[in-house]
């Protein structure tokens, strides 16, 4: 068809018409999916109201009962608000080094695994698969899972956490860093190779200078990401202030007090891990670009 | 080039390797100091002593095998048998598997040789091979009455004046005054496909396919799906809850962020105020943690899966905004410049020069949003009670059901990893196939 266009022009008509029934065509198909969109998303909503213990229409309206309550009764204890930020910064502390911690062993096993996964760099080529396939199963368990179980055998408390969001970075991680690595040039580790350098001597020396900074900048998102799940873990079970929130909630009443100093002390130090991480991540792509030139 | 340049760019060759160095060696030192304050920080010394190995054992052992309990009442004599020791797993009265013998004299084969004897008047009998008969005459007033041959009592048999536990290769004898118990463990997970009320429990699989083709098919998938002990109906309702929820939550979120990351472009919205006003809003969305949204949301629309899709949209919602509104602002305006020259309304160059440039990075990144809220939605139904994150929590708390945690794992892994496939699929398609169509 194409061909035959080339070389004997075609009536304009026929060109023209074609155009409008290609458009036509794909107006119809945008069209199909957006009402195949329209019904899924009505059906599933209509689905989900269902089963739900209370209804959309009926909780919207209470939507901010809720947080008036927990307002009005902070605004009443206003003056124990900075005895409770104290009380409960040990345990934002504690979510942090989960995620800290976490973030840093996660980030350690990712690099290994990515360089292992990587052609060009891996040690054992023929098992790039092997390396590749444990990444996106590490990836695809849900931290709870890990976290519910090591709860149970461990007992409550940090570690469980930690290692279940460990567990997921290196999967999360090692897929952004291996995708780094195919980026980075294999010139240097030929040279340490022909000078007689082992594997970690190759890696250490001639990929991670290059990537660094990728890296850093991805487990930094990372660690942003790790926060919040070390908070949500802790309201099933492992320790810090996702515990404490809990506590306070299943309490109910006359503890809301309690529950907003976590809740503005959780939203205080997400935003400022977020901007200070951006700030740091800007950095470190800007110097990278000051050290291209 | 002079000697004192040289000597100069030498010096700060050196300073610079120097620092270098400090660094290599400065930042291992670093992490590990981190990781040694976390050591003590977490208590993990202190952990070791508090991990419960058994647990470990027993869920480990309990994920790939199950255990059968016959069970004598000695006040009524009654023997009953039962999977697991639950009623949905209770052999009808008079019915046994084909290890167990029912009659005057209950006969339970523990194989290898391994026999245990439930006699007239609560007497009960285990021969063990190489070892000899162990014999119990439970009564209430003087205990359980237990002879062993002669010797020292070896460390498997735990004996007490009430008590006495035999644990061997083949199973379990338990004897109190009240009852006598017998465990006797098999590979595997039990009744999976049929329990043992249903006719088609024990048929082999060539049978069972013929009963289909012979026009059972209908019941037969009814007690499967039916099957009180696994539950398949609820299971497969719970997972695709909870891909709803990510489905709602993510794709909802994508609507309504949408029109707002307009508000929130430089290129499209002159009014700084407008700009920092949305922009303060998704950074509020995206702040206030799904964590927090949930429980917020979970007091007003009570538990399920429509308050976790709701979490999910509003947390997105934030990210969302923001991304967009990044991606709006990196358009090209010469496509809505030619649009305009057409003498195209606001509107129609929204659509038309707009829209069809960020389709492709939005859509990318919403189906990328949609595999990772899918693993969120997991873990938010464990929180507001919906989706299989619910069956997963109500299975653990039972601690015993172990077996059922590890089908509900491998289900959340095999639907997580679905999902990544499907949006990996969909977001090469859909890229391709709009870089192709202009």
């Amino acid at each position: 068809m194409a061909d035959h266009a080339l070389h004997a022009p075609q009536p304009i008509d026929t060109i023209r018409d074609d155009y409008l029934a290609l458009i036509r065509r794909k107006r119809t198909y945008g069209a199909i999916l957006l009402a195949i969109f329209i019904a899924l998303m009505t059906s599933g909503f209509i689905i989900a109201d269902d089963r739900n213990a209370g209804g959309f229409w009926d909780g919207l309206h209470r939507i901010f009962d809720f947080p008036a309550e927990v307002i009005a009764e902070a605004a009443q204890k206003a003056d124990q608000l900075p005895a409770h930020f104290v009380t409960f910064l040990p345990a934002m502390i504690e979510t942090l080094n989960i995620a800290g911690a976490a973030t840093l062993t996660g980030a350690i096993g990712a690099v290994v695994l990515s360089l292992l996964a990587t052609r060009g760099m891996a040690k054992w080529p023929r098992l790039i698969p092997v390396f590749r396939r444990m990444m996106d199963i590490m990836r695809a368990v849900p931290e709870i899972v890990i976290a519910l179980i090591l709860i149970f055998v461990l007992g409550g408390g940090p570690v469980p956490a930690m290692i279940a969001i460990a567990f997921h970075t290196v999967g999360a991680l090692g897929k952004l860093f291996s995708e780094v690595n195919e980026n980075a040039s294999l010139k240097p580790v030929e040279g340490l190779e022909s000078v007689g350098a082992n594997w970690s001597q190759r890696m250490w020396l001639g990929v991670i200078p290059q990537v660094a900074p990728n890296y850093v900048s991805y487990a930094l998102l990372r660690f942003e990401i790790n926060i919040r799940a070390s908070a949500i873990l802790g309201f099933v079970g492992a320790g810090g202030i996702g515990y404490e929130l809990k506590n306070a909630m299943s309490w109910g009443k006359g503890r809301y007090d309690e529950a907003a100093a976590i809740f503005l002390i959780l939203f205080l130090t997400i935003i400022l891990v977020d901007q200070a991480s951006s700030a740091l991540r800007n950095h470190l792509t800007h110097g990278a670009k000051r050290g291209a030139k | 080039m002079a000697t004192a340049d040289l000597y100069q760019h030498k010096a700060a060759a050196e300073t610079l390797f120097r620092r270098k160095r400090l660094a290599a060696i400065g930042l291992p030192l670093l992490v590990l100091a981190y990781l040694t304050y976390i050591f003590f920080a977490f208590d993990m010394p202190g952990l070791m002593g508090r991990a419960s190995l058994e647990n470990a054992q027993k869920l480990v052992s309990d994920s790939y095998s199950y255990k059968t309990h016959v069970t004598r009442d000695n006040r009524s004599g009654e023997v009953e048998i039962a999977i697991e020791g639950e009623r949905k797993g209770e052999y009808a009265p008079g019915t046994s598997p084909a290890w167990v013998a029912l009659g005057d004299e209950t006969v339970i084969d523990l194989e290898n040789g391994h026999i245990v004897t439930f006699s007239a008047d609560n007497a009960v009998r285990y021969d063990v091979p190489g070892y000899g008969a162990i014999t119990a005459q439970p009564t209430r007033a003087s205990g359980v009455n237990a002879t062993l041959p002669a010797g020292d009592v070896p460390d498997w048999i735990n004996l007490s004046k009430n008590r006495m536990t035999v644990t061997t290769d083949a199973g379990r004898l338990t004897v109190t005054r009240n009852r006598t118990e017998v465990f006797r463990y098999f590979t595997g997970w039990e009744l999976f496909f049929f329990t043992l009320d249903s006719p088609y429990h024990g048929l082999s699989y060539a049978e069972v396919m013929a009963r289909a083709l012979g026009g059972e098919a209908a019941d037969i998938w009814t007690d499967f799906w039916s099957n009180k002990m696994w539950r398949h109906g609820d299971v497969a309702w719970a997972l695709f809850e909870t891909v709803l929820m990510a489905f709602l939550g993510t794709f909802g979120a994508a609507i309504v962020a949408l029109p707002l990351a307009f508000l929130a472009a430089k290129n499209f919205s002159p009014l700084m105020l407008v700009r920092q006003v949305t922009r303060r809003f998704f950074d509020f969305f995206r702040g206030v943690d799904a964590l927090i949204w949930t429980v917020v949301l979970a007091r007003a629309f009570g538990p399920g899966p429509l308050t976790g899709a709701l979490a999910i949209l509003v947390t997105d919602t934030g990210s969302f905004g923001k991304m967009f509104s990044e991606a709006l602002e990196n358009v090209d305006e010469k496509q809505i410049e030619g649009i305009r020259s057409t003498g195209a309304k606001p509107i129609q160059r929204y659509r038309f020069g707009v829209i069809p440039q960020i389709t492709p990075v939005l859509l990318s990144q919403i189906l990328y949003y949609f595999e990772s809220n899918t693993r969120s939605a997991t873990i938010i139904g464990a929180i507001t009670g919906g989706g299989i994150g619910l069956l997963l929590t109500q299975a653990m708390i039972t601690q015993k059901d172990w077996e059922e945690v590890t089908y509900y794992i491998i289900l959340i892994v095999l639907m997580v990893m679905a999902m990544d496939w499907l949006s990996g699929i969909l977001r090469r398609r859909l890229i391709k196939g709009d870089g192709s169509g202009h």
